[in-house]
This record gives C-alpha cells, structure tokens and sequence, in this order.
C-alpha cells in the first residue's frame, strides 16, 4: 500500500510539475509581456509612472530573459514565497484574490459529486434490478436529456424558469448581507437557498453518467453465478444484491472521479458566470478579457492542481476498497 | 441463328454465385434494426441539410436589423384564415404587430395582431445571392411577397433581426466546426495514435502519459486561456480556425486513444504476421491491411467526438471568448441571452440551445448506433 501511495504522489508531483507549465504558457501567449500592459494600464489612468518600481518588477519576473529563467522565477515565487504575482487590474496581489473564491468552487463542487452519488446510486440500482421497467426507460431517457443539455444551457433555463414563476431571480451564492458573515446556521441556510441551483444543475450530466456505468456494472454482476448461489442459500432479496454484486459494480464507478472531476470543474466555471456566483470562473474569464494574465494563469494552474488532487484522492480511495489495485497486477 | 447456339451451349456452365454483401452493406444491415439510431440519422441529415442551403431556407439577411422590431414575439405560421364574412381560406400567412405600452414595464412592446394576414410565397423572390458561395439565387424558399413587412417567425433580437435566419446561418457554423474539429483531431489521433499503437515501447508509453495528463485538465479553462490570446483584429476565417485548432488540441485524445487501441489488438492477428512474413513493408501493412479493418470502428468514434466538440464550440462563444459577434453560431446567438431581464421579456432567444440539444441528441443515439453495427461481435 505504501509503495502504491507514494508511486501515485510522484505521478503526481509530475504531472502538478507539467500543469504549471501549461498555465505558464497560458500567461506567455498573449503577444507583449505583462510590464508593457501594466504600463500601458498606468499612462492610460494618468498615473506617473515611476522607473525604479518598473526595474523592480522587471527584476522580480525577469522580462525579456528567456522563457525558463521567467518560468523559474515565477515557479519559485509561488513555492518559495506563496507568491502568484500581481494581478493589474485589481491592483492587488493575485493570492488575496483567489482564495475565497477558489474555496466556493470546491465547495460547490464537493457538494456537486455528493449529490450526484447520492442520487445516482438508488436510481443506478434499481435501473439495473428492474431492466426494462419504466423507472428503468425513465432513467435512460433522463440520463440521456442530462447529457445532451449543456449545463449552462441547464442554468439559463432554471434562472428563466424560477423568475417567471417563482418571480425570484437565482443567482449569486449568498444574500447580500450575508456575503461576509461568518459562518453561522443562518449563514448556511441562506448558502442552501442560493446553492441548491448551481449544484442541480453541475450534477446532472455527471448523475447520467453514473446511472449508465452503475446500470451497465450492475447488469454484468447480475448475472453471475455467485448471485444465484447467495439467493439458493435463502438470502432476502435486498441483502443479496447490496451486498455483493452492488460491492463489485462500485469499484470501477470509484475510478470514474478521475475523468468526472475535470469535468466538473470545467463546468463549475461556465455555470458559475451564468448563475454569477463569488467563484474562481468568473474571475477567470474576466482575467482573461482584460489580459490580467498571472491572475488567469494562477487560476487555471490551481483549478488544474485542484483536479489532479482530486484525482489522487479517488485512486487512494479506489485502491482502499479493492486489493487487486493496491498489490498491482503481478 | 449462330448466336442462340452460343448462348445455348453457355446457359449450363453459369453457376449460380452465392450472394456477397459488402462490409458496408452488413453494417448497414445492423445498422437500421437500430431505429433510434435510423430516427436520428435523419434528423443529423436534415441539420446538415439546412446548413448547406441556409441562405435559401433563411427567409431574411441574418444581419438585416430593423429598429421598428426589436424583441417583436414570434409569429408563428399559420394556414387558415377567417375572413369577416364567416368564409376561410386556406394558405399560409403570418400575423402583423402592433405596439401597445405595457403599463407594468412602462414601455413600448410589441404584440401579435391578429386582425393584420400577411401572407407567405413559396419561392419569394429576394435580393441576389450566392448558394453555397458560388450558385447565383433570386429566390428563397419563403417569404413575404411585400418587403416591407415584418416576417419573425420566431421572434425578433435586440436589434430586430430575424432569429429564424439567424438560427438557420447558425446552424452552419456550429455543425461544421463540429466537422472541422473532429476531422483535425482525427488526423492528429491517427497519426499520434497510430504510431504510438504500431511500434509500441517507448514511445508508445510516452504518448499516453501525454494523453492522460491532457484528460486530467478541465478542458474549459484551457480553451479559455488559449481562445483569449487569439489576437482581437483577427479576420472571421482567421478566428474560426484558430477555434478548430484549439478544440482539436484536447481533441485529438480521444480519438488517439481509440486508434492506438486498435492498432495494439490487431498487431497480433493473424493477417498482420501474414503480411509481414510475406515481406511486406509496415506503411502497406498499416494502409492496406490494418487501417480498412478498423475504419468503421474510427467513423464512429469519429461521429461520437462530434457533439463535444459543438458543446466546447457553443460554451466558448457563449462566454465571448470563442467565435466573434459578425459570425453567427449557436453560442454567439445563446450570447444575447445571458441576462435575466432580456431572458423574461424574450424567452425565444433561448430557441438555439434548444437546437444544441436536439444536435447532440442526434448525434449520440446516431453514433452509438454505429459503433454496435460497426461491432462485429456484437448481437
């Protein structure tokens, strides 16, 4: 087990390594380096522009020095120091940014993958026990609905919706006077009532896609011969299928975060600008109109590590419950 | 008289030849017992239809804006009308407007006038126009005989244009970036794939650690970041492109992935040793043997990869960072209904997104119809 666990933690030093590197060439490529724009930004707003401070900088992040050197500097900053650089825009630097925001998207998206457990495990199972009865169509045509709509798509159609009916508009993660309150039963109530839109809509497609591997799992399970035994041994109906094919059609739904989490936040950031929620995607795409690029390059580096801790997480957790991964194929 | 002596002595030897059928045709065979998947077929074709003669099915210029319309509601197309007299006639017609002051909202909205008949001509005849960029046109398919009157089947946008032309011109460019971007990724995942699948070792172990680290990347805020860098002054051709190459960029893996598969599993059929022991070089081992016994199972892959790529393409130009404003797209039209208060007073500008759905629908039902049939251990 130990060498298992620090195998997949060099995978992934490796991998956070090559995802620093995608998000430094992210920043690299929009054409003039970031002094120019920050010194266009100052003459622009009339401020003075002070020579010694512009030395500085250009110490600091080496321009004009080749592509590693600028990526060693800004590496060593964000390890060595915590240091993400300076966002222009905000005038501010790029961690006291990002992250508040940054934990509302875990949040959200934590929220998101328990409800789509939660909802698709039932359904999952009871699709495959009763195939071909009409909670069984349903599902498939609900999972099939789920995947096709794209979620913002999803999240116009709510905020249409909940106005024409409701005459509410959803939107937002808290109410206006709760926004920096501590957190409190209040609080948390007021984030339910805000929350409850953006989780619905980031779990649906990744609900259908559990729906359809379970069912698909579950079904193969089903008809084993080890199934039929424990029901000749006179086990109630119920215990024979939780207790042993639903174990064995949960390992691979396990490995399916790996691929889901990326997802899921890819998603969590297009929905988060629909439904305008206090969240890392929205500061992204705004960072990168106005070409903020260390702001946009910290966010989609640390949205990157985010899913590859994740990732890490659900193979630590895969190799917890079944053995034949822990001990590798040998 | 020589001749029936010919064909007499002739008429024996015919053997009768046991019926063949292509792979194409067995496919197909497979294929149509699938009705979803034949259902859907259709309607992908009927898409792909309209995008080829969309500015003959479009009844107006996709960018002929009218300040007198705007938000006007849909009208709808209707075939009876009552005249005063009891009597009715048949043929289709649209209703007029008329503008009312919405007492809530205090302003000025415009209303379906039931009284007003405009009626429609097939083949109306219109401003000359290219089909297809090269057939010199004078009709279009339908339209209103007098060109003042307003014709918004399905509504009207903010600056009065015609969201069912739009809609029409859209479907162009979304479902053939859809085509571009897999076509791309296609060559890219072959190529990539296909070595990697063919020689194996080192290299092959290289490239998927670079798939996978691709796939562990949440795609939007890649795209984003590469989509925002595309300079501002770039042409529409030149924007539309670079949004191909950035879509096919996280692409290409999918299908590389499907290829390589492939290619490992056949490397060891029978057919493969035979060709190599009959001295065969690798390039026609891959062309000429391997490639024709996987291709069905690429096509629909291929097909499979097709609505991600209209979703990433709708999502982009939706969040402004993909195709820009003169380029009519799904996702640049779902743009103009990102606002709430717009969203409430014109709920039809949500019309496109529901063409993404029934799209991808499609395409999926289609797609995996093809791949059962394409399966040759399947049922």
């Amino acid at each position: 087990m130990l060498r298992f666990i620090t195998g997949r933690l060099i995978a992934m030093v490796l991998t956070i390594f090559a995802v620093s590197f995608v998000a430094f060439a992210i920043i690299q490529l929009p054409p003039g380096d970031y002094l120019t724009t920050y010194m266009a930004t100052l003459s622009a707003n009339g401020d003075r522009v002070d020579p010694a401070a512009i030395e500085a900088l250009r110490q600091q992040y080496g321009f004009g020095e080749p592509y590693l050197v600028q990526y060693w500097k800004w590496m060593s900053g964000i390890v060595l120091r915590g240091d993400f650089g300076q966002s222009f825009e905000w005038k501010a630097p790029v961690t006291t940014l990002i992250w508040g925001r940054l934990g509302n998207s875990i949040l959200l998206e934590g929220m998101a993958v328990v409800v789509m457990w939660l909802v698709a495990l039932p359904i999952g199972i009871y699709a495959a026990v009763r195939k071909y009865s009409l909670g069984d169509y349903l599902a498939t045509i609900g999972g099939f609905l789920g995947l096709a709509i794209p979620n913002f798509f999803f999240a116009l159609i709510l905020m249409y919706l909940s106005y024409v009916y409701f005459g509410e508009t959803i939107g937002g993660l808290f109410s206006p006077g709760m926004e920096n309150a501590r957190w409190s039963p209040a609080r948390v109530w007021d984030f339910l009532q805000h929350a409850w839109a953006p989780i619905l809509v980031l779990a649906t497609a990744g609900t259908a896609e559990l729906i359809r591997i379970l069912r698909a799992n579950l079904l193969d399970e089903l008809k084993k011969p080890y199934v039929t035994t424990a029901r000749a041994k006179g086990l109630s109906e119920f215990r024979t299928i939780m207790k042993y094919p639903v174990r064995v059609a949960l390992n691979p739904l396990v490995s399916t975060i790996g691929w889901l989490l990326p997802a899921l936040v890819s998603s969590s950031v297009i929905v988060s600008v629909v439904l305008n929620l206090p969240t890392a995607g929205p500061l992204l795409l705004r960072s990168l109109t106005s070409q903020d690029m260390y702001l946009a390059g910290a966010i989609i580096m640390l949205l990157g590590v985010l899913t590859v801790i994740g990732t890490l997480v659900s193979d630590l957790i895969l190799a917890w419950i079944d053995p034949r991964i822990r001990f590798g194929n040998k | 008289m020589a001749v029936e002596t010919m064909t007499d002595t002739t008429q024996p030897l015919t053997v009768k030849r046991a019926k063949r059928e292509s792979q194409f045709a067995l496919m197909w065979r497979r294929f149509k017992q699938h009705k979803l998947a034949l259902v859907s077929l259709w309607i992908v074709i009927a898409f792909y239809l309209v995008a080829m003669f969309a500015e003959f099915l479009a009844p107006t210029d996709p960018s002929a804006y009218s300040a007198r319309y705007t938000y006007a509601p849909p009208q709808g197309i209707h075939f009876i009308s009552t005249n005063e007299d009891g009597s009715w006639a048949f043929g289709p017609y649209v209703n007029g407007y008329k503008s009312e002051v919405d007492p809530k909202a205090m302003r000025r909205v415009f209303v379906i006038d039931p009284e007003e008949i405009i009626p429609l001509q097939l083949f109306a005849p219109s401003k000359p126009y290219n089909l297809m960029g090269f057939i010199p046109m004078t009709v279009k398919l339908f339209g209103v005989s007098d060109p003042k009157a307003p014709l918004y089947i399905m509504g009207a946008d903010r600056l009065g244009r015609d969201l069912l032309s739009r809609l029409i011109h859209g479907t162009r460019i979304s479902l053939s970036i859809g085509l571009a971007g897999v076509t791309l990724s296609l060559f890219f995942g072959i190529v990539i794939g296909g070595f990697a699948g063919y020689y194996g070792g080192r290299f092959d172990s290289a490239v998927m650690r670079v798939i996978e680290f691709i796939r562990s990347m949440p795609t939007i805020p890649l795209w984003l970041g590469l989509a925002a860098a595309m300079p501002k002054d770039w042409s529409p051709l030149q924007s539309y492109f670079a949004i191909t190459v950035i879509l096919s960029l996280i692409g290409w893996t999918e299908l590389a992935r499907v290829v390589r598969g492939r290619f490992l599993s056949l490397r060891t059929e029978d057919f493969v040793t035979a060709a190599q022991l009959d001295g065969a070089s690798d390039w026609r081992i891959v062309t000429r043997h391997m490639v024709p016994s996987f291709t069905s199972h690429i096509i629909a892959a291929a097909t499979l990869a097709v609505p991600g790529m209209i979703l990433a393409e709708t999502a982009l130009s939706f969040l402004g960072l993909g195709l820009q404003a003169p380029i009519v797209s799904w996702g640049t039209l779902l743009q103009d209904a990102q606002n709430i208060r717009t969203l409430a007073s014109a709920p039809w500008l949500l019309t496109p997104g529901i063409c993404v759905v029934v799209v991808i629908l499609a395409l999926n039902f289609f797609g995996d119809g093809l791949r059962d049939a394409a399966d040759p251990h399947g049922r």
